[in-house]
């Protein structure tokens, strides 16, 4: 794919070369459009107004924020984040790792596994506060483009997904999976991936890419720093 | 969600002294103490929890499961369900115990949710759950719209006029068969209450569910050592294979000798307004042989009494025959 080559360090993409993303379009899009139409609004208020506007400031709510230190991918963000912020919330609009998905926000989907000391959990219901130098790994961790985990090929492979926005969580829980003892049959396979949702459907195709990974020896968990 | 303050205690003495200020009003306890957060943190964004301050316990040094030196097995507080549930000792000695903990919820729940905090766990009732309902147990003297509304996984056994929210929970049943003792720090000193006592009826009290106080914290809960050769089992039934709430479940913890129920313990789920421990049905069968007409007589007395809701007339039934069906399993001899 074109934009492989161009990746940031958060996994989006740049547009060096003259190259923009549809993602890229959308955003710069929309943020024209904002442009475009506050600019008027902003001429129709009355002088008069402006004033008493001025004269009486608006109490804004003190913004309370923490500091922590967050450990992605092997690498170290400080960042200063309001105590209510989940973990799912941080990774995605704070640190712009888009890969994981938000599907029900309340731990009922598992389109927000992570794994957080090797361990899957849904990252929705994590505050971002109370996991300060907690080894985190998001998909964007598990492989790349070019060095793909194992689980990944298999799930192309297999065909596991199909509009894919369950898939990182699959391959999320998937992966966790092979460090936990999980009976060898398809039926313990369904039942350990019980807690990831596919509205499409993918499931025998996901138990089908799951169950040879877990025959190869070299299958690890262990996050892949990123380049 | 409200914003809150949040603080991370250094030891268990600072946590109390965090968590003691709280109050029960019906305006909502103020300071909470958050563990895994799996059941606290969806109430919040559902803005039914509002804690002014979150007490963060997960450093504290309570994540241990010891062998007793007289026998039986210490829980620390904040041992997340699945090690509980894989540890060795555990499906050794008490099987019941390991499989209610597997049956519920999902895997990553399950590495996150604590001991303590599935003790905790609040009802799943729709009504709780939203705050533009009226909730006598969320805000007391507001009504029961589930008396008479959506009321299909509510309870059948201990619930009033006020109340008729089920416990969810699939460990607390296991543990109430087990007879636990749940152990309890506070300023003042360590008391210990056997989970019989734990927990509260609704009565004309809903908001009230367990005996703890603010400035109390779980520390630890212990099991008795296993009876020599008795067997157990959880049976959970439900309308998914996997990852959902129990219609009805039964622990049963059973010794056999010669064709006799020797000692037996039982306790239901998803039907009770807290996990039912059933003495009555104990009674009926300790010291009787085995076969279908005593375990039968067995459910009956443990449903008697049952006040079924509107949508959940089945679950009599289902709950006898659960009860009939895991005495079978645990007392097979293939």
């Amino acid at each position: 794919m074109s934009d492989e080559k161009n990746k940031n360090q958060a996994g989006g993409t740049d547009t060096g070369f003259g190259y923009t993303s549809r993602r890229t379009f959308l955003t710069r899009l929309g943020s024209v459009g904002l442009l475009a139409t506050t600019a008027p609004i902003a001429k129709v208020v009355p002088a008069a107004e402006t004033e008493t506007a001025a004269e009486t400031p608006v109490p804004t709510k003190p913004e309370t924020t923490l500091p922590i230190t967050l450990r992605i991918n092997c690498q170290e963000h400080q960042l200063q984040v309001d105590p209510r912020t989940t973990l799912l919330d941080c990774l995605r609009e704070n640190l712009h790792l888009t890969g994981t998905k938000k599907g029900c926000d309340h731990g009922q989907c598992g389109a927000c596994t992570v794994h957080i000391n090797g361990r899957r959990v849904n990252s929705c219901l994590c505050l971002a506060v109370m996991h300060d130098h907690d080894e985190i790994t998001t998909i964007e961790g598990i492989g790349q483009p070019g060095d793909l985990h194992p689980m990944q090929s298999a799930f192309v492979t297999c065909d596991g997904y199909q509009c894919g926005y369950c898939t990182s969580g699959q391959i999320m829980s998937a992966v966790a999976l092979l460090n936990e003892p999980c009976g060898p049959n398809d039926a313990d396979v369904k039942e350990f991936m019980s807690g990831n949702i596919c509205r499409c459907g993918a499931y025998s195709n996901i138990v089908a890419a799951i169950q040879p990974v877990r025959q190869k020896p070299s299958s690890s968990v262990a996050p892949r720093p990123r380049d | 969600m409200h914003t809150f303050q949040f603080t991370r205690p250094g030891d268990i003495d600072e946590a109390i002294a965090a968590t003691a200020p709280a109050t029960t009003t019906p305006t909502g306890t103020v300071i909470r103490i958050i563990a895994g957060g799996t059941t606290l943190i969806d109430l919040m964004k559902l803005n039914v929890e509002q804690p002014d301050t979150l007490v963060d316990i997960n450093h504290l040094p309570l994540a241990q499961i010891e062998v007793l030196p007289e026998g039986g097995l210490k829980l620390g507080a904040l041992v997340r369900n699945s090690d509980l549930a894989h540890h060795a000792a555990v499906q050794r000695d008490y099987p019941v115990l390991s499989q209610a903990l597997l049956s519920g919820a999902s895997a990553q729940l399950r590495n996150k949710a604590t001991t303590s905090g599935n003790l905790l766990q609040r009802t799943r009732c729709i009504y709780f759950r939203d705050t533009a309902m009226p909730c006598n147990k969320r805000e007391p003297e507001t009504g029961c719209p589930a008396i008479n509304g959506v009321n299909r996984m509510m309870a059948i056994l201990g619930t009033s006029e006020h109340c008729i929210a089920s416990n969810p929970s699939d460990m607390n049943v296991a543990l109430t068969a087990l007879e636990a003792t749940i152990h309890i720090q506070n300023a003042q000193g360590v008391r210990s209450v056997p989970i019989n006592e734990f927990y509260l009826l609704p009565g004309d009290t809903p908001q009230r569910e367990t005996v703890l106080e603010p400035g109390d914290l779980i520390t630890h809960v212990t099991l008795p050592a296993p009876v020599n050769g008795n067997k157990s089992l959880y049976l959970k039934l439900r309308d998914r294979a996997s990852y959902e709430f129990a219609l009805a479940s039964a622990a049963v913890i059973a010794k056999t000798e010669d064709n006799r129920l020797t000692h037996v313990r039982i306790a239901l789920g998803g039907v009770g307004a807290r996990p039912w421990r059933s003495l009555k049905a104990e009674q009926v069968l300790t010291g009787t042989t085995l076969g279908e007409t005593n375990f039968r007589k067995a459910a009956e007395a443990a449903l008697q009494g049952a006040r079924p809701q509107s949508q959940n007339g089945f679950k009599v039934e289902l709950a006898k025959r659960c009860l009939t069906h895991a005495l079978r399993l645990v007392t097979q001899t293939t």
